[in-house]
């Protein structure tokens, strides 16, 4: 499965968490690079998605899309860093 | 138009449908509602069947600033959900689910303080969203030099054909892959690491690098920038996929 830029999930981020994080800076929990989650790697299905770290491919978020409701795991970022609305 | 520009639900009608090449079509959506968007943002297109069922795809913006027509240029994935729909049955009057704007990353937003040139790379429909940045820099009076290397099968694929060649503040290099025109000093052939560095800003000029295509476009092209000394953090990529 090849996969897109964490820019793709905008629209996903937006609608499950309220806000759009594409720009925001995140850090791999797992090689502790800092990067726009933006340049993370994106693999989009029908039920959800997968956000992987562009450098160690560690799982940083997944989104998973039931019926009646989402689930976020974001146990993958160490933090984010993003502008004040 | 410097804030952040929240992103949110929309209803659109269809105001204009016209073809843009053998495969896409252009769709001019009045969104009464819409906050205007930066220059290389998308939205995501929903549809609803009549039992519920939804599907949801991201697609380009072309158009940009402070409008509430939208401009979306859609290639037709013959296998795909939501494409084909929008190429041949969607039509003028109907309306049309979209979120947006969306993406804060593969944006260009002219600034006083950024004047480093810009290059823009695009494979196939990956031109429409750098088309809007190429047609956004022609209304800032003085500002950073743009180039643009769009890589095309055949010139009857070309998006914005006449746009682009009327582009001033842009420089435009078209690349066939499959068939050149008849006067082409070139022979059709893919882009190589060689061309490549031909066409773009050197390294040494510290561009501002912005591609989009297929995934396997956007992995070869970048590759070779940063093989050409081209800094990654100064390299943004937005690929698409094949679910359409």
């Amino acid at each position: 499965m090849t996969h897109l830029d964490g820019n793709a999930l905008a629209g996903l981020f937006a609608d499950t968490l309220g806000i759009e994080i594409t720009a925001a800076v995140g850090r791999c929990g797992s090689c502790h690079r800092n990067f726009e989650l933006a340049r993370a790697h994106a693999f989009v299905t029908a039920i959800g998605a997968v956000l992987r770290c562009a450098h160690c491919q560690d799982t940083l978020v997944v989104i998973v899309q039931k019926p009646h409701e989402v689930l976020v795991n974001l146990s993958g970022l160490a933090h984010l860093a993003m502008a004040r609305p | 138009m410097t804030s952040p520009l929240r992103a949110s639900w929309h209803v659109g009608r269809v105001a204009r449908r016209r073809r843009e090449t053998a495969s896409a079509v252009r769709l001019e959506l009045d969104v009464p509602t819409w906050p205007g968007n930066h220059a290389g943002s998308h939205l995501d297109v929903r549809l609803t069947a009549s039992d519920g069922y939804q599907a949801t795809r991201s697609y380009s913006v072309a158009s940009s600033g402070e409008t509430t027509r939208v401009i979306l240029a859609v290639d037709e994935l013959p296998t795909g959900e939501v494409s084909p729909y929008l190429v041949h049955q969607l039509a003028e009057g109907d309306e049309l689910e979209v979120h947006g704007p969306l993406g804060r990353y593969f944006v260009w937003i002219p600034s006083e303080s950024e004047r480093s040139p810009v290059q823009l790379i695009a494979g196939g429909s990956g031109v429409v969203p750098l088309f809007a940045m190429a047609a956004a820099r022609e209304h800032e009076a003085d500002h950073a030099e743009f180039r643009l290397l769009y890589s095309v099968r055949t010139p009857q694929d070309v998006f914005f054909a006449k746009e682009l060649s009327a582009l001033s503040k842009t420089t435009v290099d078209i690349v066939y892959t499959r068939r050149s025109p008849p006067q082409s000093p070139r022979p059709p052939g893919r882009l190589t690491r060689e061309s490549v560095a031909g066409f773009v800003f050197p390294s040494s000029v510290a561009p501002r690098i912005f591609v989009c295509g297929p995934t396997p476009f956007v992995e070869t092209v970048a590759g070779w920038l940063v093989q050409l000394g081209h800094d990654p953090a100064q390299i943004r990529t937005e690929r698409f996929g094949g679910s359409g």
